[in-house]
């Protein structure tokens, strides 16, 4: 009740200001949000269900952010949501988006994201891709006009190398599901690995398609009792479909991590530290559910547009984006250090939260992983290996 | 005007020690230091999640913001009885006493309000909307100003205890966690974790006229996160507590150039000087503990252990 208070005063009292026209100088800021709605892929288990504002609920909360530092300084915050199906007009729903405002927040997969920055209409907008992981995104596949505020599928793995290395945990072995997401994760991990001087061990490829919460007692220690022994066990499975069954079913006791276990994420319910109980709160008590890595992307995509329009007093998308990559912006993320972008393919620089269901095991940059410019940088691609060229 | 007062007590009752109250948020307890001993002599119970804490002009009661419980909680310092529950609003976590000794202005941080208590009626006064996640507070000596900081919209909000209400705005780096009025009032310091920085403005006119910043060597500027601070008794430096890069600072705070970094415990929060200022308590969150600095000598000289996550505090002449 009281979260809704804090809303409302910042959403419903504005219009009121402008309608009564105490303030003269009033500045709009329009936002867009498009979400290009991916059926989910079926999976052994129906424990889990997205919600229906996955996402877009943190979009909202950033806004209400947004909107009460705005009553303060005259500045009028509005978001329009639409959706449109994977296989339907993206393009068309995008030059809608486009056509009532030049800021616009997608969540979409990669070959979407690409398809509206390459609009004519988009030239002179600026897009945040709150959801896709995808390495070509932060590479030679960039755009100049798509900022990141997901972490990249490598910033995550990165991640996880860091945190077995630390741990001296050097014997790996990995299963991998067979769905394109789960063999990219795999792929970065293995990236990841070798990035860091470690290798995979037996890698093994999950094609069962047994009923795992029948048999999955009999069926893991047999299929992982081929991979040897190992210190931690990885588990490529980003669909969430098979390694569930995994964790303490694996042929020799070892620790599970990846897509299940100890997990590496940009936000998770757990992370409480640098005042993130505050932010978990406040998203419980507006969405009245916990915050997901996608809700805590789209809360950081509309907050650094609230951040660069208080800073750089601009509402123009070229002017904020100009600002988001220069050394003056800084986001205050709940992580314990300003969050930024990088300047050569717009992804938000954020340490990543390593955890399990009940707890925050350790954050990423780890203590000793160096770096010459910031630590934040040993995750993900770095200036040297990214390949992108659009923003210099 | 401390100063004369504990030294006339301490003659009078040499065998009672003034104290330094300690809020452990994470244990619900309050851990009280004997400055001579420099020892934990007693462990209070609290509500959940204690924060500010501040006593009342005569330190006959301290007040505490318990807030999980959302209640600032009224305290007999000699019994630790808990004598009464204040409306605070939801979630208090820091607050200050205005000069009348009556007045009570809170920080409701889940709740972008700054809330006013009667502490004498135990009423809410008025409910002033801020900024989102307001924390730090400060009342001008004459009384006329309250600021609180709110950390998300990084702004200091300036409030005329007059009528209530907001009368300036100003923004200042990310994420604002504590305010001071200094140099009797005319000017305001203001602190930012994310920003790396203290905003000093002048109160008569609001205008900023400078911002310290800090660099310690072999430690990157991002742990560098200034939160608590307090200036020394003739007010020419002022003590800054910096976050997870586990040091002091010591401004001279009429050039505003740090002098000194002093190493104290790990992610140090909040601080209380002794009734000569002398020493100085620091909280240090993550290792639990307080350090006793010598500000003459601007070393540490000591670390006492105290509960999990120790956050505010706040001194305690001897006698009350």
């Amino acid at each position: 009740m009281i979260g809704w208070r804090t809303i409302l005063s910042g959403i419903l009292a504005l219009p009121c200001l402008v309608a009564t026209g105490t303030a003269g100088a009033e500045t709009a800021i329009h936002i867009h949000y498009l979400t290009v709605e991916v059926p989910p892929p079926p999976t052994l288990s129906d424990l889990d269900t997205v919600p229906d504002d996955a996402g877009v609920a943190g979009a909202r909360l950033g806004l209400a952010d947004n909107a009460t530092t705005g009553q303060f300084l005259g500045h009028v915050y509005s978001m329009n949501e639409s959706r449109v199906p994977v296989d339907g007009d993206i393009a068309g729903a995008a030059r809608a988006a486009l056509a009532q405002g030049d800021l616009l927040v997608l969540d979409a997969p990669a070959a979407a994201l690409t398809r509206i920055a390459d609009l004519p209409e988009a030239s002179d907008a600026l897009l945040f891709n709150i959801r896709a992981g995808d390495a070509g995104l932060r590479a030679t596949g960039c755009r100049a006009n798509l900022l990141h505020t997901a972490p990249s599928l490598s910033m995550r793995t990165d991640a996880l190398a860091q945190f077995f290395l630390w741990r001296r945990w050097t014997e790996l072995a990995m299963i991998a599901g067979g769905h394109p997401d789960d063999q990219a994760f795999a792929a970065a991990m293995e990236a990841s690995l070798s990035k860091f001087g470690l290798k995979t061990g037996a890698r093994a490829e999950w094609r069962f398609d047994a009923d795992m919460r029948r048999n999955a007692s009999e069926e893991v220690p047999l299929f992982t009792q081929g991979l040897g022994d190992y210190d931690v066990l990885i588990v490529a499975d980003e669909i969430h479909d098979f390694a569930r069954y995994v964790l303490f079913n694996t042929w020799h006791p070892r620790p599970v991590a990846g897509s299940e276990g100890l997990t590496a994420e940009g936000w998770a319910p757990v992370v409480e530290a640098w005042g993130a109980a505050q932010l978990q709160s406040r998203f419980r008590d507006a969405a009245g559910r916990p915050m997901r890595p996608d809700d805590y992307a789209a809360w950081a995509a509309i907050r650094a547009i609230g951040e660069a329009v208080t800073r750089a007093g601009a509402t123009d998308a070229a002017r904020l984006r100009e600002f988001m990559l220069s050394d003056r912006f800084e986001l205050a993320g709940f992580k314990g250090r300003p969050l930024t972008f990088r300047d050569w393919n717009g992804q938000l620089r954020q340490p990543i939260a390593l955890t399990h269901p009940r707890a925050l095991v350790a954050t990423a940059p780890l203590e000793g992983f160096l770096h010459q410019t910031t630590e934040l940088d040993t995750l993900g691609l770095d200036r040297a290996e990214s390949g992108c060229t659009a923003f210099d | 005007m401390i100063r004369p007062f504990a030294a006339a007590l301490l003659l009078a009752l040499p065998a009672h020690a003034d104290e330094i109250w300690v809020t452990n948020e994470r244990d619900d307890t309050i851990s009280v230091i004997d400055i001579d001993s420099m020892e934990v002599t007693r462990t209070i119970p609290t509500g959940e999640r204690p924060r500010g804490i501040t006593f009342s002009r005569d330190h006959s009661v301290v007040y505490v913001c318990a807030s999980d419980s959302d209640s600032v909680q009224v305290i007999d310092p000699e019994s630790g009885e808990i004598l009464r529950d204040l409306p605070s609003g939801e979630d208090p976590e820091q607050f200050v006493l205005h000069p009348d000794d009556r007045r009570l202005y809170i920080a409701n941080e889940d709740d972008a309000i700054t809330t006013v208590v009667d502490t004498e009626t135990g009423t809410v006064i008025e409910q002033i909307d801020v900024g989102i996640e307001p924390e730090g507070m400060a009342v001008s000596p004459d009384g006329k100003i309250v600021i609180t900081t709110s950390e998300t919209t990084n702004m200091a909000h300036w409030i005329d205890t007059g009528t209530e209400q907001i009368f300036a705005n100003s923004l200042v780096d990310s994420r604002p966690r504590h305010a001071e009025f200094v140099k009797d009032g005319t000017e305001l310091w203001v602190s930012s974790e994310i920003g790396g920085t203290i905003s000093v403005f002048d109160v008569e006119t609001q205008a900023e006229l400078a911002k310290i910043a800090f660099s310690l060597p072999d430690i990157h500027p991002d742990r560098v996160q200034p939160v608590g601070f307090e200036l020394d008794a003739d007010e020419t430096t002022a003590f800054v507590a910096l976050g997870p890069s586990n040091h002091v600072a010591a401004v001279n705070a009429e050039t505003y150039e740090v002098e000194d970094y002093i190493l104290v415990g790990r992610r140090v929060w909040h601080m209380a000087f002794n009734a000569d200022k002398s020493l100085l308590f620091t909280t240090n969150g993550v290792s639990g503990d307080v350090t006793v600095i010598d500000v003459a000598r601007r070393r540490a000289i000591k670390t006492i252990k105290v509960g999990r996550f120790p956050w505010g505090a706040a001194f305690r002449p001897t006698g009350g």
